[in-house]
């Protein structure tokens, strides 16, 4: 690449200092242009200017010459020819290193102490040996050409000499500041601790450095105290803090052996966990205790619960807090005796609004930690500079120097090579070329495979469509309840098996295509399947005079829910149990082959999120079902972990695990929460509650139990009125929703713009480093070329 | 606070506190821990600066540093010498540079010294090659740990000049937010 052409597109605001060294000569001005803040070590990169000077001039092969203009050639050959381009270049050097003693960051300087094996020193005392890393590197190359005999004393006059300045100068530089804050700038600085105390000597009198208050002062002392007591409770909390941290131990073991992609799974498992955990305590708190402390008087039934009932939820269970039809429609008054006053207070609470409140508020509050935990995803997996910089991360900043037992050692080696490994074959998804006649035939194979795929999905919906029909028209026999929720299972499980083969028939162009494609198969099946059974619950059911078999609907819609749930459970727990170990016997006897089945994550995700899909939609109808999800959630953990040692091994596929967690996250909103999200809102607003059973009973839709509290709060309470008016004008006024949406979509386009501006400027600015080392360099061999012309007879110092 | 110790004058430790980031204490437990490695060769008067340099072995065999893959080039960067036998100071400097208070850029100019294997202050290719076999005990196969290398040349690489000199590793260190955190000895 031509220098010039480089010189001019970037520095063009320097052109005249250009100018002016191609009239005086070498001098410090030139150097001006080399003063680049952001460069922490200008020693160091002198040094590979130097180092590539000195080079050109024993070697005859750099690629440097080769690009160089014409015009450089000449003086580069000079360079080449004779050894006086080591004196020059100490000329020159001592030009540079002067400059560059100059103002320093405290990284950039460094007077090690130490005599590094490579170079051969002179046996001066280490006290005085103290090298630059410039001169080291400068040293390397020119060895070769210095003879042995001038060898100790060049070096010795040169190091000696360059040393006492910079101490001094270091000292210098530290005079000028306070005592503590000298003393703060020493430490940091990167020198051995003998070079640091022999500069403490030198710029802090004795004095000054006994008045250093090495205590703190005296009003500080707390706060001192209180920080540090902090940190150090903070550092030694921490393993009892993971340990808090639920399963931390056990995720650490898993991810080191089976990589990142499995342990993302657990994660979401975790995430969905808490979630549940969240949505159970609010409604148990506001919902289920009041209707407990206060039961309604029920009807006379079963006080026992056999075992089939416990599946189907029919029974006694179904007279019980866990559903719809338990809930009574009063505002339960308390009597309160307060302490010192025999008064009794009544606190009314009404269930019916709690029990419209708390759902709505529950979903409210996920829907904003989900709507938060997407943008923490997003903005991890697409940041606005290079991606996938982890890979030199990985190998500087991962390895943990505080571990020191040995299973903990050989766990962060494990961890470290899958995830290299992992990293790797992201990078190698090479593509083949392929013929024309291939290409089709893998069309072909694409085709099939798909039209196999959706015919299964539809097939598998219209089956559960006409059992669900089935199942309402006949009798309710517990086992034939059962059988539509096995059968939804049953094909939940079988299909994606299907898919797998057919995928494993095609040929993707990259794994994560693979990866991509049978997610959005699983998906779509789930979503049909769901779908389909919404659509006879709320569609149905609900509007058709069946609904007069069934006095409580919303009691067997949650029951429905309640039975799929459960038998997704019973079903996962077989397939993993059976289904697996089964699998591994066949193949180790049938198939000899040694291979464990390999862990699928997509799938075993999309189970996580059809369940939870599940679960919102049953809030509604069955307050309690949340807690059948955490127990369900908690036992999958355990059970997932115990088939994965057993029978699983790690995945050879590359598992990008950022960019995963960022779908899954965003496959549990946008299909999953939304769809839940609107089921329930549709129920809530548009559909009769049953008159015979549950809190809305007696009104036209649950809405309007939210509407006849709005109107009994405006009575009393000032503050809400207002906001029940605002409410009124603002929600109701569509203008109102539609401003601020404008608002928010201009910010996100703005936030956009900025983002990719960004990136530009990061481009661009990168490509300016680059340029100005290369500039830098061209300047260097320009000096080295005047300094021979204009000391052809100079003799070193 | 009136400790009445004999191993060091006033001025010695304030010396130390002055230049590390320890206090008093930890100054004279890391002296101890320091005598515990060689009790017979570290006098306990240290008020005459005696030369006194343990081997390679007695500090590679620390219970913080016996198992960790970088213990010899840890050694061998922060001792006078170069080949890993450390005096007191040199001891002390490298549990100061290796504590939680050291800022972030002593550190990643330490951990590039520690990195570099053949200390010609570059990150070049064999390095990286070495880092990478040291970090996964030789796990990987020599193309894996060819293809890394290029990559990693690719992505921190700035100036474009084959290996990586300290700005390039200080840019890459700045944007891992948990290089502080790992590169962290607790003594």
């Amino acid at each position: 690449m031509a220098y010039d052409g480089s010189f001019s597109a970037d520095i063009c605001e320097k052109d005249s200092d250009y100018e002016n060294l191609a009239e005086s000569g070498p001098s410090q001005d030139s150097f001006r242009l080399f003063k680049e803040p952001t460069f922490n070590a200008q020693g160091c990169s002198e040094a590979i200017l130097m180092g590539r000077v000195a080079e050109r001039s024993d070697t005859s092969d750099s690629e440097s010459t080769n690009s160089s203009e014409g015009s450089k050639e000449p003086f580069n050959r000079k360079l080449k020819s004779s050894s006086q381009g080591t004196k020059c270049s100490a000329a020159t050097r001592r030009v540079l290193s002067s400059h560059s003693t100059g103002s320093h960051s405290s990284a950039g300087m460094s007077m090690r102490v130490r005599r590094t094996p490579a170079v051969q020193q002179p046996q001066t005392s280490s006290r005085d040996s103290v090298h630059i890393p410039n001169i080291d590197g400068i040293i390397l190359p020119e060895l070769k050409e210095i003879s042995t005999e001038d060898r100790p004393d060049y070096l010795v006059g040169l190091g000696l000499g360059c040393i006492e300045r910079n101490k001094e100068e270091l000292a210098s530089n530290l005079r000028g500041l306070s005592v503590s804050e000298g003393m703060r700038k020493l430490r940091a600085m990167p020198l051995s601790l003998v070079d640091k105390m022999e500069i403490r000597r030198r710029c802090f009198s004795l004095s000054a450095v006994n008045s250093l208050n090495r205590n703190f002062p005296c009003f500080n002392l707390p706060l001192v105290y209180i920080s540090r007591m902090w940190r150090h409770s903070t550092f030694n909390a921490l393993p009892f803090l993971s340990t808090l941290k639920l399963w931390h131990s056990s995720m650490k073991k898993l991810s080191g052996r089976y990589g990142t992609g499995v342990l993302s799974y657990f994660l979401f498992l975790r995430t969905l966990l808490f979630i549940n955990l969240l949505l159970f305590i609010i409604t148990c708190l506001f919902l289920v205790i009041p209707q407990a402390i206060h039961p309604p008087p029920t009807h006379p039934r079963l006080n026992s619960v056999t075992a089939i009932e416990l599946l189907t939820g029919t029974g006694y269970l179904s007279q019980s807090l866990m559903f719809y039809g338990y809930y009574s429609n009063v505002t339960i008054e308390t009597n309160q005796m307060s302490s010192h006053i025999a008064v009794t207070h009544m606190v009314p609470y009404c269930i019916p609004t709690a029990y419209f409140l708390t759902i709505t508020i529950s979903f409210f509050i996920t829907c904003i930690i989900l709507v938060y935990s997407m943008s923490k995803s997003f903005g991890k997996s697409f940041q606005v500079l290079k991606s996938n910089r982890n890979l030199s991360e990985n190998i500087f900043c991962s390895w943990d120097f505080k571990v020191s037992k040995k299973p903990s050692i050989r766990l962060q080696h494990e961890k470290i090579s899958t995830q290299l490994k992992e990293q790797l074959s992201e990078l190698t998804s090479r593509e083949e070329e392929m013929s024309l006649m291939q290409r089709f035939g893998n069309l072909i194979v694409h085709v099939l495979a798909w039209v196999t795929c959706l015919a299964s999905i539809l097939l598998s919906a219209v089956g559960v469509y006409f059992l669900s029909k089935h199942t309402v028209s006949s009798e309710f026999k517990n086992l034939d309840l059962l059988f539509k929720s096995a059968v939804v299972s049953g094909f939940n499980l079988l299909l994606p098996g299907i898919f797998n083969l057919c995928s494993w028939f095609e040929k993707h162009s990259s794994p994560s295509t693979r990866v991509y494609v049978s997610i959005f198969r699983n998906l779509l099946l789930k979503i049909s399947l769901i779908g389909v059974l919404c659509y006879h619950w709320l569609g149905k059911i609900v509007v058709k005079q069946d609904r007069q078999v069934l006095e409580c609907w919303e009691n067997f819609v949650g029951q429905e829910l309640y039975r799929l749930l459960l038998m997704d459970f019973i079903f996962t727990v077989l397939y993993t149990f059976l289904g697996e170990f089964i699998w591994r016997l066949f193949s180790k006897k049938v198939l000899k082959k040694n291979r464990k089945p390999v862990f699928d994550i997509a799938r075993n995700v999309l189970e996580l999120i059809y369940g939870q899909t599940l679960t919102w939609l049953g809030v509604l109808f069955s307050p309690l079902l949340p807690a059948v999800q955490i127990a369900k959630l908690f036992v999958l953990f355990y059970m997932k972990k115990c088939s994965l040692k057993l029978n699983c091994q790690a995945s050879k596929k590359p598992w990008r695990a950022t960019q995963m967690t960022t779908l899954f996250i965003t496959l549990l909103w946008f299909p999953s929460f939304l769809g839940a999200a609107v089921s329930v809102v549709y129920t809530v607003w548009m559909i009769k509650p049953s008159s015979g059973c549950g809190p809305f009973r007696n009104l036209t839709s649950m809405f309007e139990s939210g509407k006849l509290w709005a109107e009994r709060m405006k009575d009393s309470h000032k503050i809400l009125s207002w906001l029940i008016r605002a409410y009124n004008t603002v929600v109701d006024n569509p203008l109102f929703l539609f401003l601020p949406t404008c608002v928010f979509l201009l910010v996100v386009y703005l936030h956009a713009q900025i983002v990719d501006g960004q990136r530009k400027i990061i481009r661009w600015l990168e490509k300016q480093i680059e340029n100005e080392v290369k500039d830098k360099k061209f300047l260097i061999t320009q000096l080295q070329h005047w300094n021979e012309e204009n000391k052809p007879d100079s003799t070193q110092r | 606070m009136g400790n009445k110790q004999t191993i060091f004058t006033a001025q010695q430790l304030d010396a130390y506190q002055d230049c590390t980031y320890f206090t008093r204490k930890e100054i004279l437990r890391l002296f101890y821990r320091y005598r515990d490695l060689a009790p017979q060769l570290v006098p306990l008067d240290y008020t005459n600066q005696p030369n006194v340099k343990l081997p390679y072995e007695l500090i590679g065999s620390m219970p913080e540093l016996k198992d960790n893959p970088f213990r010899q080039r840890i050694a061998e960067v922060f001792s006078e010498d170069g080949e890993g036998n450390m005096t007191l100071d040199d001891f002390l400097d490298m549990f100061s540079v290796l504590s939680e208070m050291a800022p972030r850029d002593l550190k990643a100019y330490y951990a590039f010294k520690i990195y570099d294997f053949n200390n010609d202050d570059f990150i070049c290719k064999s390095d990286l090659e070495k880092t990478l076999n040291k970090l996964t005990r030789n796990e990987l196969t020599e193309d894996e740990v060819k293809m890394v290398c290029e990559k990693v040349m690719d992505e921190a690489d700035l100036d474009n000049d084959g290996r990586l000199s300290l700005e390039d590793f200080q840019h890459m260190i700045n944007r891992a937010p948990d290089f502080l955190s790992t590169f962290h000895i607790r003594i």
